[in-house]
């Protein structure tokens, strides 16, 4: 069975190199090949797993050594895999959902004459993906991560006529870039400091090395899962990544790149339990991110960034889970995989949203459709009430737990951290059923769309094949979009009970990331008590706000915060003021001080050297008399001198 | 007789030479001037030989009389075609090499 683990990498990585090189006779078929490899991926996973399931708890890890990669000297890096229960939750997630996703960019992309290039893409996305989390070693893991960027920035980029689009790729690519520089700086870190970079090695050696070592690779290695996995302070580049096609935004958001931060921490455990001031840190990034991304997610008009900032926040909660140590490891996992379907169930909703309204965004001119797209909408409410934690589906369970670790972390910092959880919660709550009553219930906004001013001109419509401004005429998706949102439904609604009840999914993951229950300082009942309450509360307010009254087709001016949780919390004006013209100060000072300083010395030395071979030149005036007084006078000194060293 | 003062009679023919090629502008003159300081060594080093009574400063004196004499050759040449093209035998005529 090892053998075949590098056929789980390489089924995808062949679709990518067929499609990308195969030219326009591949046009017709493009996408199935994608599909299939895609597919063929997720039978080789499941295959393996069945294997895996076979075997005791502890004899489950299996490991394939493909060849030696770069051996020199002390410095061996392999190309190595590593199929473990981490990896192999990993591989059912992203091969699993990446075969929806792929299956429903056949319809989502049918009008798109680069399909064929853009089933390449997908299949490179999940060839870096499956390589970043089935490597050995912290080497080959960041190749699949640089891989993870590049497809990022090929598909956020993906329609690059756009300038939005353009941009946005290359911010999310520069955005990536800060975080690459962190697990680069990690890894020389390890190989200075255990003189390898395989899992086992590293992780296993890791009581020999002091703390702060220890803490400064944990924190470069944070660095890095920020800038994947958009956390504060490397969190801007989400957004403006939602100008790619729906399924890329499904796909970046569920199976692939914003999970490999969590990966990242959870697979370095052994590093960030022996470095308790990183895992503060951790803990702190989550916490800040949840909430962050449940603001900004409320303020947004755009289905898409609601949803971006809804992911901004679900993944906060694993990363927060992820820095409470061996209590929420394993819960992490779970909310990344619960999260998984309905993210993906949302976003391919959305998709399917905008694909019946002429690929208009704004919510606030939709309204009504669930008479339209029923099929959609039940999916959608299904993900949305997984993803708002209600009681019995997938999010429950996960988003749960997480809030009673969070609490379990004991002391001032466990109500800290558990009150910003349910704060969380609360706000999941309330931005999901604000996108939920905009888009399907109401009166029906886009049939004044006529009379409507054009007031975001940058969110328009391409509008390839008909008018911008033409009435939309909504109509349920075709059967290749609908059957995966009903597929990734049914996770969201059934996986959480199947993982959380009877600690199954506890059990599974026990052996790899170690886990120990959390005694929270209230039982467990009140905890989920109470995220129930506060979900109900967050979903009253949206429906007071949202349900009883009208919403208006144009965005009110709304409150200070409203406003600045629209422009993102001013991340962009943040990183304008500080980065951008902090770095435009420094340069020009450096500047400055080349002009004067460095180039002074240089055009000095210069010019002192030309003055004096003027000077100088003035020997050289062509009498020969003159020439010969000077050889007269030359040996004339030597013979003084000669004289005179005799004389001494 | 003493042979120092062959030395003193070849130290004034050389000052005598020297002063002649720095003053003296007509290439002739200089010219002679300098066979005037060959010639000064050439006795300076015949008047070695005789104080140390070897033979090797007569024969280094050998030695510079026929590279005097070639000098003599090539220089006498070089004189008459500067004089053939810019009619004048002036050493500070031909400036022409300077910056």
């Amino acid at each position: 069975m090892e053998n075949l683990i590098a056929l789980l990498v390489a089924a995808p990585l062949l679709g990518a190199a067929v499609l990308l090189c195969g030219g326009r006779r591949l046009d017709a078929v493009g996408h199935w090949i994608g599909t299939v490899l895609a597919a063929a991926s997720f039978v080789i996973g499941a295959l393996l797993f069945a294997d895996m399931l076979g075997k005791d708890a502890e004899a489950r890890e299996i490991g394939q050594h493909l060849f030696s990669w770069i051996p020199v000297g002390d410095f061996q890096a392999d190309i190595a895999f590593q199929l473990d229960q981490l990896s192999m939750t990993f591989v059912l997630l992203i091969t699993g959902v990446g075969t929806l996703i792929h299956v429903y960019s056949i319809g989502y992309m049918e009008h798109d004459e680069r399909r064929r290039r853009f089933f390449g893409y997908l299949n490179l996305f999940l060839a870096a993906m499956l390589l970043l989390v089935l490597a050995d070693n912290y080497l080959l893991l960041y190749v699949g991560w640089e891989g993870v960027g590049l497809a990022s920035y090929l598909l956020i980029g993906f329609w690059q006529h756009k300038p939005s689009a353009a941009t946005a790729a290359k911010k999310a690519f520069l955005v990536n870039r800060v975080g690459d520089m962190g697990l680069s700086i990690a890894i020389m870190l390890m190989f200075t400091t255990f003189g390898t970079f395989a899992f086992g090695p590293v992780l296993g050696r890791v009581g020999e090395t002091g703390e702060g070592t220890l803490t400064a690779i944990a924190l470069m290695l944070l660095l890095a899962a920020c800038g994947k996995s958009a956390q504060v302070p490397l969190q801007s580049w989400l957004g403006d990544a939602m100008e790619g096609p729906t399924p890329v935004s499904a796909l970046i958001h569920a199976a692939t790149m914003v999970t490999a931060g969590v990966y990242l921490i959870v697979r370095s455990a052994d590093i960030f339990n022996a470095a308790p001031n990183a895992q503060l840190v951790v803990t702190v990034v989550g916490a800040v991110t949840l909430l962050f991304g449940a603001i900004v997610g409320c303020a947004k008009d755009d289905i898409k960034k609601a949803l971006a900032g809804s992911t901004m926040s679900q993944i906060g909660y694993m990363v927060l889970a992820a820095g409470l140590g061996p209590i929420g490891y394993v819960f992490a996992i779970m909310h990344l995989v619960t999260h998984g379907f309905f993210k993906a169930g949302l976003f391919l909703g959305a998709g399917s949203v905008m694909h019946g309204m002429n690929d208009e965004v704004d919510m606030r001119k939709y309204g009504g459709l669930r008479k339209y797209m029923p099929v959609t909408f039940v999916t959608f409410g299904l993900g949305y009430l997984a993803i708002i934690g209600f009681p019995g589906l997938s999010g429950f369970f996960s988003k749960d737990k997480i809030i009673e670790a969070a609490f379990a972390k004991g002391g001032a910092e466990g109500w800290i951290v558990g009150g910003a959880a349910l704060l969380g919660a609360a706000l999941t709550a309330y931005y999901m059923t604000r996108v939920m009553l905009m888009t399907f219930f109401g009166e029906e906004r886009w049939r004044h769309r006529a009379t409507a001013s054009p007031d975001q001109p940058d969110v328009e419509p391409a509008a390839e094949h008909q008018g911008a401004h033409a009435e939309p005429h909504p109509h349920e998706s075709p059967k290749s979009m609908t059957i995966p949102m009903i597929v990734l439904a049914f996770g969201s609604v059934f996986a959480g009970a199947f993982f959380g009840i009877g600690d199954r999914f506890v059990h599974w993951l026990e052996p790899v990331t170690g886990h120990e229950h959390g005694h929270p300082p209230v039982s467990a009942l009140t905890v989920t008590l109470s995220t129930v309450v506060v979900l109900l509360l967050g979903a009253g307010l949206a429906y007071l706000h949202y349900g009883r009254r009208p919403v208006p087709v144009v965005a009110p001016r709304g409150s200070l915060l409203t406003r600045a949780a629209r422009r993102d919390l001013l991340q962009d004006d943040f990183n304008h003021v500080v980065l951008v013209r902090g770095g435009e100060h420094l340069t020009r000072s450096l500047v400055y001080v080349d002009h004067t300083l460095v180039d002074g010395v240089v055009n000095g030395t210069a010019a002192s050297v030309g003055g004096l071979s003027g000077r100088l030149r003035r020997l050289q005036n062509g009498y020969a008399r003159s020439y010969a007084v000077s050889m007269f006078g030359g040996a004339a000194v030597l013979i003084a001198a000669t004289l005179l060293m005799r004389a001494v | 007789m003493n042979p120092v003062n062959y030395l003193y009679l070849a130290a004034l023919l050389f000052t005598i030479g020297a002063s002649g090629v720095l003053i003296r502008r007509n290439a002739i003159v200089v010219f002679m001037c300098v066979e005037l300081m060959l010639n000064a060594c050439n006795l300076a080093l015949v008047a070695f030989s005789r104080m140390h009574g070897n033979l090797d400063g007569q024969i280094i004196a050998f030695f510079t009389m026929v590279v005097a004499a070639a000098e003599v050759v090539v220089g006498l040449a070089i004189i008459v075609s500067l004089f053939r093209s810019r009619h004048s035998a002036s050493v500070d005529d031909a400036s022409l090499m300077k910056l």
